[in-house]
């Protein structure tokens, strides 16, 4: 697209973001001294893509997650969400582990969709060993099959208190 | 008997002291006699030296009973700087070597060979006249020969190159006593005084610069003269190869300056050009290929070549300048390439002895299988880094002066009115520009593979420092290259009496002004800012860590990932990968791919074998083809020597009736 | 001399360790608001600062010491960029010289510190950004020093505060060839130091697309606080003189307290307004391939060469 098309509809747009709804009470349980700065790490345990969709909306510009202060990072490192989606496969057990030891504290882990909370269509397949809890310790859970993204950016709200 | 002719003669006894040691001591105490005897010899040549620089006469003349001129040691300031440079380095190399040498470079030959070298080595800047200049050329450059071949029983490619270092540096002598040669015929006589004589503008001083240079920059290790400096050093042993990097090749640098700035002082505006030229190529090509070795010693033997070029560049826009008549930068240059040779000096011992130290813990050289080794060997890494940051022109080191006073000389030395000046010394501040910014990427490249992050083969893991001398001569050195670099004044005073200019002021210890420039740099100062601004850093940051302190974990970040070794680390190869690719046309690597495939398949592969190597580009273009002509010539040549007697008494005959005629015209 | 100079240190220091974060918001921002988002607020930065002290920091078997010495050496190798660069004022300290070489050697000293963190790891993610940043470090410190170089032709002096000066008084030189050419080639010089498309993507998540994000990506807590804060400095600090250099009034010629105010407004000013204008031109460039970087930068090179050539060609005129 040309500049000048370019330029012509960032004008004609203008703002997409919805406004934003009420803000949801905070989180307790793990600390969450986080200021209204949040690093979330996206890690698909084995879903069908449903969830990811969803979540990449609620990081888009309808929903724009980052107005509250969540930001998709890098690195497990940099984060203080570990946002985990689909069933866990026997493949994603150990990588999931090791993200989430790998992120320093204070960290939530958030499972979104049916998948992460109960393995949802998938329970007893091959190659599924089984939810989120399973392998980890989950301190918020997003359901949906999938999920509105409202429902995800109130989750994150939650963590961000933005 | 004045004080620099005691000097002298402490050094040729001091020298034969070591050899007789050498010979007649046991063993088990020949290395500590012998070092101390050759630290000592490297003390009293450094002695001399600042006599000599502090403007101290002496005139040694040595009889030999050869049907020669006798031997006569005079030397100038200029002479006293390169002999302090020499003697400090073979000091510290001595020093080092008393606890590194082991099997073959413990020997009787290697420590009288030491010796003679280190005694060669200080001769040639105190020699007064062309003769004992080539004596003391000759026997430092034998010397050295023997010592490069000192490990030929363990590793066969050793003696490809000591053949190769052979060959070059008899070259290089051959061509200075042919300028030598041209300039006594012109100034009838064969002292250095005699030579100042000579008219800069006759046919006969050109030829005879056009010879010196070239030899004395294959000594130097000038691309395209520069290929046995890549085999020799890392050949040769460690101390050998500090000794041969920081001092030997200055006195290639001592030849040129000596016949720009003493015996052929105004000279033509080209000859500045072919320095110039020269150091240009010298220091782009020798930094690209040091950025792209994963030899650690090879590495190093690169960055002399990059960093004689640059010298070659200071006295080559010095004499341009000249030439052209812009004084102030002039001077300035011819003082910058004092201060690169001293800093160069510093730094690169530093390295050389921090790569020996490495060697001497694990065995290899090899960038690609070193790794972790700042946590066993704590001394040698942080004396390495220290020498890295020189070698990499950061502050607060001597390289950062060198580097700076350089850069400000070019800069500040062009004039409009002269195109040619105005063309060639922006030119010159980018290309060393890009020199700084390469040896930046080849300094961060060898220090961080070697000494950080975890080992990536087994030898590194299993490292230990090495005996207590090696690591004194290390932090010598390495609180060397700080010191100069904190106080250039002691640096600065140097260089000024060296050549005997104004172009560089001195404030007291620590302070350095080019007046000629405008330009002032006051390192104390600078630091003093540093720590101020960085106080409150340290403050804030001791308090959080004391607060919550940091938590140790098993596992890296990698993605993830389950199978996690310390193999998949970058390695040099791979560090210096772009790099290689955005200057392929000037490396030009060979790689080759060769795929095995299951059975017939054309789909499925059994393995995948990728190869790639990188040769010196000017050896394989340049030097094979020579080589191979030579070896055509020769063996067409036999043909001369089919054994007929007969045949033989013809030549002699045909010769014998050809001197006739010849005498007879 | 000294006592003013080192008061307008301190101001620049602290000015600018207060905004540096700020513009880093302003150019989110700028870009969210292009995008039609709405973004996380101006603030966001220093949030983020706050949330990296209280978090915990984790070092991994392997690493050493560069690994908690090198964040602290990149910040103080920017502030000392920050005291030494005409921002607010143009006063240089008599013994300490503000001039390019040492002030690019300053700025190289935090490019080392960084990339041996990287190297530090011990991961291949760290190893690759490390060669990446080192490689067009080399390849941009050419263009650096000759476009200065190309600047300092009509000044006589190479020290950036008479540079400052000398274009403060002679209006004339800010809208000369010479001067366009060379600043262009500074920023685009300024663009890949920083690492700003499109020579690299700061919010990427694609490890094999990163320069900068692969050299932090095993830190955490404090240690990735200060790598961010450093990270901004040396970006507030190079915006600063660019914006020094060609808007160069209201850079303060002298310690007065007046002086001094308009330079810290002036400077916040002119630092937003560059901060804008280079997050909105992100919006429409997409990264260039890592091996397309050497030829960017060769062409910044020719336009710094070509700055050289022509102010010789102006001296010889006039």
């Amino acid at each position: 697209m040309s500049m000048r098309r370019l330029v012509r509809l960032m004008r004609v747009t203008g703002r997409v973001a919805e406004p934003a709804p009420r803000r949801p009470e905070g989180l307790d349980g793990p600390n969450v001294a986080l200021g209204g700065s949040v690093g979330v790490r996206h890690v698909d345990a084995g879903s069908c893509n449903g969830c990811e969709i969803e979540v990449a909306a609620t990081f888009g510009p309808v929903y724009d997650a980052e107005r509250y202060g969540a930001r998709l990072v890098a690195s497990a490192r940099h984060a203080d969400v570990v946002l985990v989606t689909g069933v866990v496969t026997r493949n994603m057990l150990e990588p999931l582990r090791r993200t989430v030891e790998a992120t320093p504290n204070p960290r939530v882990v958030l499972a979104v969709g049916d998948c992460a909370r109960n393995c949802g269509v998938f329970a007893g397949g091959i190659g599924v060993v089984g939810a989120g809890h399973d392998a980890v310790d989950v301190d918020l859970a997003v359901p949906g099959c999938p999920p509105e993204p409202d429902a995800i950016v109130e989750a994150l709200r939650r963590v961000t208190l933005r | 008997m004045t004080q620099v002719e005691a000097g002298l003669g402490a050094q040729l006894v001091l020298a034969l002291a070591t050899v007789v040691v050498a010979l007649l001591a046991r063993p088990a105490v020949r290395a500590r006699l012998a070092g101390v005897g050759a630290a000592a010899l490297g003390v009293a040549g450094a002695v001399t030296g600042v006599l000599a620089l502090t403007g101290g006469q002496g005139r040694l003349v040595i009889p030999l009973v050869l049907p020669v001129d006798p031997v006569v040691l005079s030397p100038t300031p200029l002479g006293g700087f390169f002999m302090v440079v020499a003697g400090t380095v073979g000091a510290v190399a001595a020093v080092y070597a008393i606890g590194y040498v082991h099997g073959p470079s413990a020997s009787t030959t290697s420590w009288a060979a030491l010796a003679t070298f280190l005694l060669g080595m200080q001769l040639v800047p105190a020699a007064g006249d062309a003769v004992s200049f080539l004596l003391a050329w000759e026997l430092m450059a034998a010397a050295s020969t023997v010592l490069v071949l000192t490990e030929h029983r363990e590793r066969l490619e050793v003696r490809s190159a000591a053949l190769w270092y052979a060959v070059m540096t008899h070259l290089s002598f051959l061509l200075i006593l042919l300028g030598f040669g041209v300039l006594s015929v012109e100034g009838h006589g064969t002292s250095f005084a005699a030579m100042a004589h000579v008219d800069p503008d006759s046919a006969g001083a050109s030829i005879a610069f056009v010879l010196l240079v070239l030899g004395f920059a294959t000594k130097a290790g000038i691309v395209p003269m520069h290929v046995w400096l890549p085999r020799a050093h890392p050949a040769a042993p460690s101390h050998v190869s500090a000794v041969m990097s920081a001092a030997m090749v200055k006195m290639g640098v001592y030849g040129v300056l000596l016949v720009v700035l003493q015996m052929l002082p105004a000279g033509r505006p080209w000859w500045g050009l072919v320095l110039l030229a020269l150091g240009t190529v010298s220091a782009l090509y020798g930094i690209l290929q040091a950025s792209v070795a994963t030899d650690l010693k090879r590495l190093l033997a690169y960055s002399t070549t990059e960093n004689v070029g640059l010298m070659f560049l200071a006295i080559g826009a010095g004499a341009l300048l000249r030439a052209y008549g812009v004084v102030g930068p002039a001077e300035v240059a011819a003082g910058t390439a004092l201060l690169l040779v001293a800093s160069h000096a510093a730094f690169k011992t530093t390295l050389f002895l921090g790569a020996g130290s490495v060697l001497h813990a694990t065995g290899v050289r090899d960038l690609d299988l070193l790794g972790g080794l700042g946590k066993r060997m704590p001394t040698t890494a942080a004396a390495f880094g220290v020498g890295a940051l020189g070698a990499a022109a950061l502050p607060i080191t001597c390289g950062f002066v060198a580097e700076w006073a350089l850069l400000q000389s070019l800069i500040h030395g062009a004039r409009p009115e002269d195109r040619l000046v105005a063309v060639v010394m922006p030119l010159a501040v980018a290309v060393v520009a890009l020199t700084a910014g390469l040896a930046l990427m080849t300094f961060v490249k060898a220090y961080g593979i070697a000494f950080l992050a975890r080992p990536r083969g087994p030898e590194a893991g299993v490292a230990h420092e090495g005996p207590a001398s090696m690591r004194v001569a290390l932090v010598v050195s390495a609180v060397a290259v700080v010191g100069l670099g904190l106080l250039p004044g002691v640096m600065a005073t140097a260089v000024v009496r060296a050549v005997g200019l104004g172009g560089i002021d001195v404030f007291g210890v620590d302070g350095l002004g080019l007046p000629g420039v405008g330009a002032a740099l006051d390192p104390v100062a600078l630091t003093g800012l540093t720590l101020l601004v960085a106080v409150p850093v340290l403050v804030v940051t001791w308090r959080m860590a004391h607060r919550r302190p940091p938590r140790p974990v098993d596992l890296a970040w990698g993605g993830g990932g389950v199978r996690v070794s310390p193999r998949m680390q970058y390695t040099a190869t791979s560090y210096a990968e772009p790099l290689s690719r955005v200057f392929d046309d000037a490396l030009r690597p060979e790689r080759d791919l060769e795929i095995t495939h299951a059975g017939e398949s054309r789909y499925l592969v059994e393995r995948v074998q990728f190869r790639q190597q990188l040769e010196d580009v000017i050896e394989v273009r340049a030097y094979d083809p020579g080589v191979r002509l030579v070896d055509r010539i020769g063996l067409s040549a036999r043909r001369l020597q089919n054994g007929s007697i007969h045949r033989y008494l013809g030549y002699s005959f045909v010769a014998l009736i050809a001197v006739l005629i010849v005498v007879s015209l | 001399m000294n006592a003013g100079a080192a008061a307008l240190a301190v101001v620049q220091v602290v000015v600018m360790v207060v905004v540096s974060p700020l513009l880093v918001g302003l150019m989110r921002q700028t870009r969210a608001r292009l995008e039609g988002r709405v973004g996380a607020g101006v603030l966001q930065p220093w949030r983020d600062l706050r949330k990296l002290a209280v978090k915990e920091t984790l070092r991994a078997a392997g690493t050493g010491w560069v690994s908690a010495a090198g964040p602290l050496v990149l910040v103080a190798s920017g502030l000392l960029v920050c005291a030494l660069i005409p921002l607010v004022g143009a006063v240089p300290f008599v013994s300490v010289p503000d001039d390019l070489f040492v002030v690019v050697s300053v700025l190289l000293v935090g490019t080392v510190a960084l990339a041996l963190v990287g190297l530090d790891a011990g991961t291949a993610f760290g190893g690759m950004g490390s060669s990446r940043h080192m490689t067009i470090a080399a390849l941009v410190e050419p263009t650096v020093l000759v476009a200065v170089y190309a600047l300092s032709i009509p000044v006589g002096s190479s020290a950036l505060s008479q540079i400052v000066r000398a274009r403060i008084d002679d209006p004339a030189s800010v809208a000369s060839p010479v001067s366009l050419l060379a600043l262009v080639a500074l920023a685009i010089a300024v663009v890949a130091e920083t690492g700003r498309l499109p020579v690299d993507n700061p919010s990427t998540h694609l490890e094999l697309t990163m320069i900068h994000e692969a050299m932090v990506i095993e830190s955490s807590g404090r240690d990735l606080g200060w790598l961010e804060l450093g990270s901004w400095l040396r970006l507030g600090a190079l915006l600063g003189l660019l914006g020094s250099l060609l808007v160069p009034w209201g850079v303060a010629q002298d310690a007065s307290v007046a002086a001094v105010l308009i330079g810290v407004v002036t400077l916040v000013l002119k630092l937003a307004v560059l901060g804008c204008v280079l997050a909105a031109a992100e919006v429409f460039v997409a990264k260039l391939r890592l091996f397309r970087v050497p030829e960017l930068l060769a062409g910044s090179f020719v336009l710094a060469f070509l700055a050289v050539t022509a102010s010789y060609l102006v001296v010889q005129a006039g």
